[in-house]
């Protein structure tokens, strides 16, 4: 029999938590609540004080449901066309019942929502149908207060490891998690009952449009390593084909951001200055006509707030520039843009799988379940369409407080000894080679062709190109070296990116239709098919250790929808203006 | 494949003067998300040891001496 190598400290948990951004301190908190006896570790990659896309705040609350303004089904209803059908609204409906309990949470801990003189929820209209942004002008206490939580709750947490595979049981469970160390390269095994990933989103799949590898609308510490992680240990992965795309602020790539200035009177507008579209909504179909317009004769597309009030203006200004991504004062500053008399340029961002955005993630049900047994998802990287913030702390409750159920029914399974050490040796070997090809350069080949021929409008020929070229950077694989732990960490990346491009390319070329706008607007199937495509789209990793996909039905609808809004998110163009 | 050593202009600048690594202090590199920042154990001062950068400005707002100045990297500015 083999047995582990005494290289690696062996640990273990009731709880692994992997991530500790947004969904994962929560998780970590909520298992510890449900039962304080639990060994409960919260592990990563970065440092828990300031990780994850909420590192220096939030704006705000893209999906608050706040009785008063809105109904769990009036939401799911929202969701449900929103993403053109295909959602499993169990899920969603899940959210939304723990939207409110949620926000009152986060508010007795001391996190800052906008009120109005009654005490009442400031909420805000943007989305198409119902009124859901709540603004947190002082949004940027967020991680201190998940921190002091985790404190309080006693939560194990080691930062600056990362995990770079989930081990599995005998039964295929999960078992635990290999882990490295991107400063010394040590490596660590952590043996688990259970494992949340919230890890986040694939945020490092496409390039942005400045070459510039780091400069992603995701926080590009997560460059899909839930994904990957899920795929290999056996997990199903959901619409990874309704990719991420988002409208950005043009070469910052951050959001400009249209849910703050847009109940402030700002809007989305082509060179002219005029509206193009009804609702500044981040959907698929909103994408696609800021695509056309951008393309148009009218691009390019641009935040207009210059016919704001002085007040208005410097209120955006506070917000923008010192919550969430408070270089964007920088950014404007050294380009002369002032809100108040120069619109701001905006474009496409790069391609990624994100379920906080769009609905590209692991395949989880109501109860955060993967079809792992024992292991979880929460966050953007758990499909649950449209999930935000706010969905990423209430399926991290879920999943922790399920987990910790599951602790007490279950056995701690045993590690497989061949397993870890195939993985150590896996994870050490570019450390071992002199030369050889770098992450930098490999991680910007893949990205660069996920650019050329994955991003939409998708081409069939074009993407089974792309996977031709992956296959020939697989074979790469084994050149690839690092110099030291900090590239080794790249290195491991790198491994993640190419399983979600091919991922991606897989998916895409299954669904043959178009559907989700410009998401996956496939040029050769020009046309929605709800006959033969009302359906989900699943990965996993087949037989051949190649994406292989398959249909998954859609539950019945728990909330019917009524006929005359069905497409209303595919009217988003003002004047129903049609252009081809 | 041999390599070769390719230097680029860094987006993130510490104040020599001002930083107070020399006496303990290494709270930039333990808050940066993406770990690019480090200690010159010689210098006694933090510098970006990797280009790879999301402005996202932990560094400079945690920073206890106002050391450390984010800028747009190169390539978007
Ligand atoms: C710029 C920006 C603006 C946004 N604005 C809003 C907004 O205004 N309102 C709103 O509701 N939502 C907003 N969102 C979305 C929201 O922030 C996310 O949906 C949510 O924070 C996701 O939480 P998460 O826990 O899934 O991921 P994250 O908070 O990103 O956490 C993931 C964590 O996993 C860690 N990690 C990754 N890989 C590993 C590994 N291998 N091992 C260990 N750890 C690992 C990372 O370091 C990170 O800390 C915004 C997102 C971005 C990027
Ligand atoms: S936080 Fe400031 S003082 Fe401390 S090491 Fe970094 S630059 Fe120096
Ligand atoms: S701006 Fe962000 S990524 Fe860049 S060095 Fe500072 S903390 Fe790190």
């Amino acid at each position: 029999m083999t047995t582990i190598s005494k290289e690696d400290s062996i640990l273990e948990a009731d709880v692994l938590v992997i991530g500790g951004g947004t969904a994962g301190p929560m998780a970590a908190v909520k298992a510890k609540e449900a039962n304080p006896n639990l060994r409960v570790v919260l592990l990563e990659k970065a440092n828990v004080k300031r990780s994850g896309a909420i590192s220096m705040g939030m704006d705000g609350l893209n999906n608050a449901v706040i009785p008063g303004h809105a109904t769990p089904e009036q939401y799911v209803k929202e969701i449900t066309i929103a993403n053109d059908g295909i959602v499993n609204q169990k899920t969603v409906m899940a959210y939304a019942r723990g939207s409110y309990d949620m926000i009152k949470l986060l508010d007795s801990w001391g996190v800052k929502f906008e009120k109005d003189e009654t005490g009442d929820y400031n909420v805000k209209k943007v989305h198409h149908l119902g009124t859901y942004v709540l603004p947190m002008p002082e949004g940027h206490h967020m991680k201190k207060i998940l921190y002091r939580q985790l404190k309080r709750h006693r939560v194990q947490v080691i930062n600056r490891y990362m995990a770079t595979r989930l081990l599995t049981g005998s039964n295929g469970q999960v078992a635990g998690a290999f882990l490295l160390n991107p400063r010394t390269a040590e490596t660590a095994v952590i043996r688990a009952k259970t494992v949340i990933l919230c890890t986040g989103a694939a945020g490092r799949l496409g390039l942005p449009s400045s070459g510039y590898l780091f400069g992603t609308y995701e926080n590009p510490t997560n460059a899909g390593d839930g994904y990957a992680m899920a795929y290999h240990a056996g997990a199903e992965l959901s619409g990874l084909e309704c990719y991420q795309i988002n409208p950005l602020i043009k070469d910052y790539n951050g959001p400009a951001c249209a849910y703050v200035t847009g109940p402030m009177g700002g809007y989305t507008a082509n060179s002219k200055g005029e509206r193009f579209i009804e609702c500044d909504y981040w959907s698929g179909q909103m994408m696609l006509e800021f695509y056309r317009e951008l393309e148009g004769g009218k691009g390019p597309v641009f935040l207009k707030m210059d016919h704001l009030a002085e007040e208005t203006i410097s209120e955006i200004e506070t917000i923008l520039h010192s919550n969430e991504r408070p270089s964007r004062g920088r950014f404007h500053e050294r380009r002369h843009t002032n809100y108040r008399d120069k619109m701001v340029e905006m474009h496409i961002s790069e391609i990624g799988f994100c379920s906080g955005h769009s609905a590209s993630g692991v395949w989880v049900d109501e109860n955060a379940r993967t079809t792992v047994p024992g292991l979880y998802g929460a966050g953007d990287m758990a499909a649950v369409p449209h999930n935000y913030m706010l969905g990423a702390f209430v399926y991290g409750q879920i999943a922790g407080e399920d987990a910790a159920a599951y602790c007490a029914d279950n056995a701690m399974p045993e590690l497989d000894a061949a397993q870890v050490n195939q993985e150590r040796e896996r994870v050490l070997a570019p450390l071992k080679r002199s030369d050889g090809i770098t992450p930098y350069q490999m991680e910007y080949k893949i990205r660069r062709m996920v650019n050329d021929y994955l991003q939409p409008p998708k081409v069939t020929r074009k993407m089974e190109i792309a996977r031709e070229r992956f296959a020939e950077v697989r074979e790469d694989m084994q050149y690839l070296c690092a110099s030291d732990p900090h590239e080794l960490m790249r290195a491991m990346e790198t491994h993640f990116i190419l399983d979600c491009a091919e991922m991606a390319a897989a998916a895409s070329l299954y669904r043959t239709e178009s559907r989700w706008g410009l998401y996956h607007y496939r040029v050769d199937y020009p046309e929605t098919d709800n006959d033969t495509w009302f359906t989900h789209v699943q990965t996993i990793k087949g037989e051949d250790t190649m994406p292989a996909c398959f249909k998954r039905p859609i539950d019945p609808y728990i909330v019917e929808l009524d006929e005359e809004e069905k497409d209303s998110y595919s009217k988003l163009r003002i004047n129903n203006f049609v252009q081809q | 494949m041999p390599l070769a050593n390719t230097l680029t202009s860094v987006p993130v600048t510490v104040d020599q003067e001002k930083c107070i690594a020399d006496k303990g202090c290494t709270v930039c590199v333990d808050v940066c998300p993406l770990d690019v920042l480090a200690i010159n154990a010689e210098a006694g001062t933090a510098y970006m040891k990797y280009d790879e950068c999301w402005y996202c400005m932990p560094c400079e707002a945690d920073c206890p001496t106002g050391a450390v100045n984010v800028s747009i990297p190169y390539l978007l500015r």
